[in-house]
C-alpha cells in the first residue's frame, strides 16, 4: 500500500506506479480491497464536501466507537470465509451472550466472571458449529443457521425484555469514553476500551493469519481443501479453529456492544451476520475462500459504518433504504470478485 | 411365513416413504397435546354454516404458507441451490397487496382483490427472476445471491409501506385465508391444489428428472443436453411465485402487513420442512410429499409450543434442535454406525426411487 502514497517525489512516481500495476497484475485478488479503500476515501471526501464535519476528530471517534463490535465480528467472519465457509450465527450469539451476561452481572456476579461467561458462550456455540461442520459433514451455512436460531431462541427464553446493566456495573467501564486528544470544543479524539479491544483483535488476527502456520493453513483450506489435506496440513483442527475464533470474537463483540449500550436484548444483532459478511466481502475476501485480508475487512466495516453516518447526515434518504444500499454494495462487490476470479482463471 | 415376510416388506416400504417419519412426529406431537388436554383433537361443526373448526383445522390453516415455500425450496434444493429470500419475498408480496388494497379502498370488490393478488405475485416472481439471473447469468453462489435478496427484500417492503404496518379492508381477499369451502379452510385447499399441479407437472414430465440431474452433477447434465440456465431460472422463479402466494396467505388472515415480522425467519421453516421430508441438502433429489408433510409438522410444532405455554419467541430454539438432529441423522458418520441398514437402502437405482416418489405425491 505504501506504493500509493501521494507524497512520493514526482520523478519516482512512474516507476512506483509501474511496480504497483505489476504487483496488481500478479495478485489481482488485491483489486477488491483497493476498491474498498478507494470507496472509503471517496465517501469521506463526498461526506466532507456535501455535509461537512466528517473529516474531524469527533466524527472519526464516533465511527470507531460505534463500529468496534462490527470490526470484531468482521475479523471473525474473515477467518471463516477464508476457509470457504460462512458463519450466520454471529448476530444471535451476540444476542444470547449479551442477555445472559447482563442478567448474570445484575445478580451480583463478579464482572470479570460475567464477561468471561459472555465470551465463552460464543466459544461454545462456535465449537458446536465447528463439530457439526467438521465431523458430521453439515454444510456450514446450515449448521450456523441452526446455531443462529438456537442462539435467538435461547436468548428469548432467558428474556424478551430489554435487560439494563446496573449503573454501577464495572462492565460499563469498557464503554466509557477516554479522551486521547483534547481538541477545541467537543472536537476530541475519544476512544473506549472497546475500541482498544477491537484494535488488539485486529492486530492479533493479522498476526495469526499472515505470520503463523495456522494462518497459512486457513488460506490453504480455502484454496483447496483436498490439496491442503494431501499436503499434510492439519485441516480438521484448523476448520474447527476458525469457527471457534468466529464464535469467540462474537462473544467479545457482545461484551463491547453491551458495555457501550449498557443493555442487552433478545433482538440485539438482527442482521449483523449480514453486515459482517458484507464488511468481509467489501474488504476483498473471496466468498469461495483462499484469498483476502483481515485489514480489508476492517475497511469494509468502516465503509458500512460511514454509510450509516452519511445516510443520517443526509436526512432525505429513508433509514429503510440502508439495508437495500448495503445489499446493493454487497452485490456490486460480489460481482467484482466474480469478474476478478474469472480473469484469473483465463 | 410368506405372509409375515410380505407384511414386513410392506411395512419397510412404508417406512421408506418420505412422508412417513414426519407423520409419526405429527402424531407424537398431537399425542403430547392430547395428554395435556383430552379435547385437543375435537373438531366441531359450526351449526350455522357447516364449517369445521378446532385445533386440527387451525394447524392445516397455519401450514398453508409453509407448504408453499417448502415446495419451492424443495425444487431449489434439488438443484444444489438454496433460496434464503423466501421470507423477504413473503413480506414484499404482502406489502404490495396491502398498499394496493388500501389505495383502492373498496371492501367488497372482487376485482380489487384479484388485482392485488396479481400484482403481488408479479412482483414476487420478479424477485425470483432477479435471484435466477444473479445465479445463472452472473454465476454467483445461490446462497449469497438469495442472502442479498433476503437483506434487500425487507428493505424494499419497508420502502413500499414507508416503514408502516399497512392494513386494508377487502373481504374477498380475506376470504382467501379465512374462508371455507366444503367446511375446510380455503387456504389449505388452494395450497394442496397448487402443490398437486406442481407435483403433476414435475413428475409426469421430464422436468423433475432434469431438476434432479442438475443437482446430481451439473456438468454431466449439461453434457446430456440439459440446459441448466432455463431450469434454474424456472426453479427460482417458481420459488419466488410460491413465496408470493405464501405472503398473501400470511397477511390475509389479519389484513395487516407487519414489515418486520411477516415472513421473518420463514426461510428456516422452509429448509426445515424440506429436510424433514427427506430431501437432502446436498441436492439431486426432492420429495414433494415429504415437504408437504414436513410443513404440516412445523405448523403442528408451532401450535404445540404455544399450547404448552412456552413463549412463541423460543420456537426457533426447538426448530434448531430438530434441524441439527436431522442433519446428524443424515450425516455419514452417524450413518456408518447403522451401516447394515444403510447399505440396503442406499443403492441408487433411479426407477424404484421414482416410483416411491410418485406414490408419495399422489398420497
Amino acid at each position: 500500500m505504501s506504493t500509493m502514497t501521494a507524497s512520493a517525489p514526482a520523478r519516482e512516481l512512474p516507476t512506483r506506479w509501474k511496480r504497483f500495476r505489476r504487483s496488481l497484475r500478479a495478485n489481482p485478488s488485491m483489486l477488491p480491497t483497493l476498491a474498498a479503500v478507494a470507496l472509503f476515501v471517496a465517501m469521506l471526501i463526498y461526506g466532507e464536501l456535501a455535509y461537512g464535519r466528517i473529516l474531524q476528530l469527533n466524527t472519526m471517534s464516533n465511527l470507531l466507537i460505534n463500529n468496534a463490535h462490527l470490526v470484531i465480528i468482521a475479523v471473525g467472519m474473515t477467518f471463516v470465509i477464508l476457509t470457504g465457509g460462512i458463519d450466520l450465527s454471529v448476530g444471535a450469539v451476540i444476542a444470547l451472550s449479551s442477555v445472559a451476561g447482563v442478567m448474570l452481572a445484575n445478580t451480583g456476579v463478579n464482572a470479570w466472571i460475567a464477561t468471561a461467561v459472555m465470551i465463552l458462550i460464543g466459544t461454545l456455540i462456535g465449537s458446536i458449529s465447528g463439530v457439526l461442520i467438521q465431523y458430521f459433514d453439515v454444510q456450514p451455512f446450515i449448521a450456523t443457521l441452526a446455531m443462529m436460531f438456537l442462539g435467538r431462541g435461547l436468548a428469548s427464553m432467558l428474556s424478551t425484555e430489554p435487560q439494563r446493566l446496573d449503573n454501577d456495573s464495572p462492565i460499563r467501564a469498557l464503554g466509557t469514553p477516554i479522551k486521547v486528544i483534547d481538541g477545541p470544543k467537543v472536537n476530541d479524539l475519544v476512544v473506549t476500551i472497546g475500541v482498544l479491544l477491537a484494535v488488539v483483535v485486529v492486530v492479533a488476527a493479522f498476526f495469526a493469519l499472515h505470520r503463523t502456520r495456522t494462518g497459512r493453513t486457513v488460506y490453504a483450506i480455502g484454496g483447496s481443501e483436498n490439496s491442503a489435506q494431501l499436503m499434510g496440513l492439519p485441516v480438521h483442527r484448523t476448520k474447527m479453529f476458525v469457527y471457534i475464533v468466529s464464535g469467540t470474537l462474537a462473544g467479545v463483540a457482545a461484551v463491547v456492544y453491551t458495555a457501550r449500550l449498557g443493555m442487552g436484548q433478545n433482538i440485539t444483532g438482527v442482521g449483523w451476520e449480514l453486515d459482517a459478511i458484507a464488511a468481509t466481502v467489501i474488504g476483498g475476501t473471496l466468498l469461495t475462500g483462499g484469498a483476502g485480508y483481515v485489514l480489508g475487512s476492517v475497511v469494509g466495516a468502516f465503509v458500512l459504518g460511514l454509510m450509516n453516518v452519511l445516510v443520517t447526515r443526509d436526512g432525505t434518504i429513508k433509514p429503510e433504504m440502508v439495508t437495500i444500499i448495503t445489499g446493493g454494495i454487497l452485490l456490486v462487490f460480489v460481482v467484482l470478485q466474480r469478474a476478478v476470479t474469472a480473469r484469473q482463471r483465463e | 411365513m410368506t405372509t409375515s415376510d410380505e407384511a414386513a416388506s410392506r411395512v419397510a416400504a412404508l417406512l421408506r416413504k418420505s412422508w412417513c417419519w414426519p407423520l409419526v412426529a405429527i402424531v407424537v406431537l398431537l399425542g403430547i397435546n392430547v395428554l395435556n388436554d383430552p379435547d385437543y383433537l375435537r373438531i366441531s361443526v359450526n351449526a350455522q354454516n357447516g364449517n369445521l373448526f378446532g385445533n386440527l383445522i387451525d394447524i392445516l390453516r397455519a401450514s398453508a404458507p409453509i407448504i408453499m415455500i417448502a415446495v419451492g425450496m424443495a425444487l431449489v434444493v434439488a438443484t444444489r441451490g438454496i433460496d434464503l429470500s423466501v421470507g423477504s419475498i413473503m413480506v414484499v408480496s404482502g406489502a404490495v397487496a396491502m398498499e394496493f388494497l388500501k389505495d383502492i379502498d373498496s371492501a367488497q370488490s372482487i376485482g380489487a382483490a384479484s388485482a392485488a393478488v396479481a400484482i403481488a405475485l408479479v412482483v414476487s416472481t420478479l424477485i425470483g427472476v432477479i435471484n435466477g439471473l444473479l445465479i445463472t447469468a452472473l454465476g454467483l453462489q445461490p446462497f449469497i445471491s438469495t442472502l442479498i435478496m433476503m437483506l434487500a427484500g425487507r428493505g424494499i417492503a419497508k420502502v413500499i409501506t414507508s416503514g408502516q404496518n399497512t392494513n386494508a379492508q377487502n373481504e374477498p381477499f380475506q376470504w382467501l385465508t379465512n374462508g371455507y369451502v366444503l367446511g375446510l379452510p380455503v387456504v389449505f385447499i388452494i395450497a394442496l391444489a397448487i402443490v398437486g399441479v406442481i407435483a403433476f407437472v414435475v413428475r409426469r414430465s421430464a422436468l423433475g428428472l432434469m431438476i434432479e440431474a442438475i443437482g446430481v452433477n451439473p456438468k454431466a447434465s449439461r453434457m446430456a443436453g440439459i440446459r441448466p440456465i432455463g431450469i434454474l431460472m424456472a426453479v427460482y422463479m417458481l420459488s419466488g411465485l410460491l413465496a408470493g402466494i405464501a405472503g398473501i396467505f400470511a397477511v390475509g388472515s389479519v389484513m395487516t402487513v407487519d414489515v418486520s415480522r411477516t415472513g421473518y425467519q420463514m426461510e428456516l421453516d422452509a429448509i426445515l420442512a424440506v429436510v424433514i421430508g427427506g430431501t437432502s441438502l446436498a441436492g439431486g433429489k426432492f420429495y414433494i410429499g415429504g415437504a408437504v408433510m414436513g410443513s404440516i409438522l412445523i405448523a403442528t410444532l408451532d401450535k404445540t409450543i404455544v399450547f404448552l405455554g412456552i413463549p412463541a419467541s423460543a420456537t426457533p430454539a426447538f426448530k434448531a434442535v430438530v434441524i441439527i438432529a436431522l442433519c446428524l441423522v443424515q450425516s455419514r458418520r452417524v450413518g456408518s454406525l447403522f451401516g447394515r441398514r444403510r447399505r440396503r437402502i442406499s443403492p441408487p437405482s433411479p426407477t424404484p426411487h421414482l416410483v416411491t416418489e410418485k406414490e408419495g405425491v399422489s398420497a
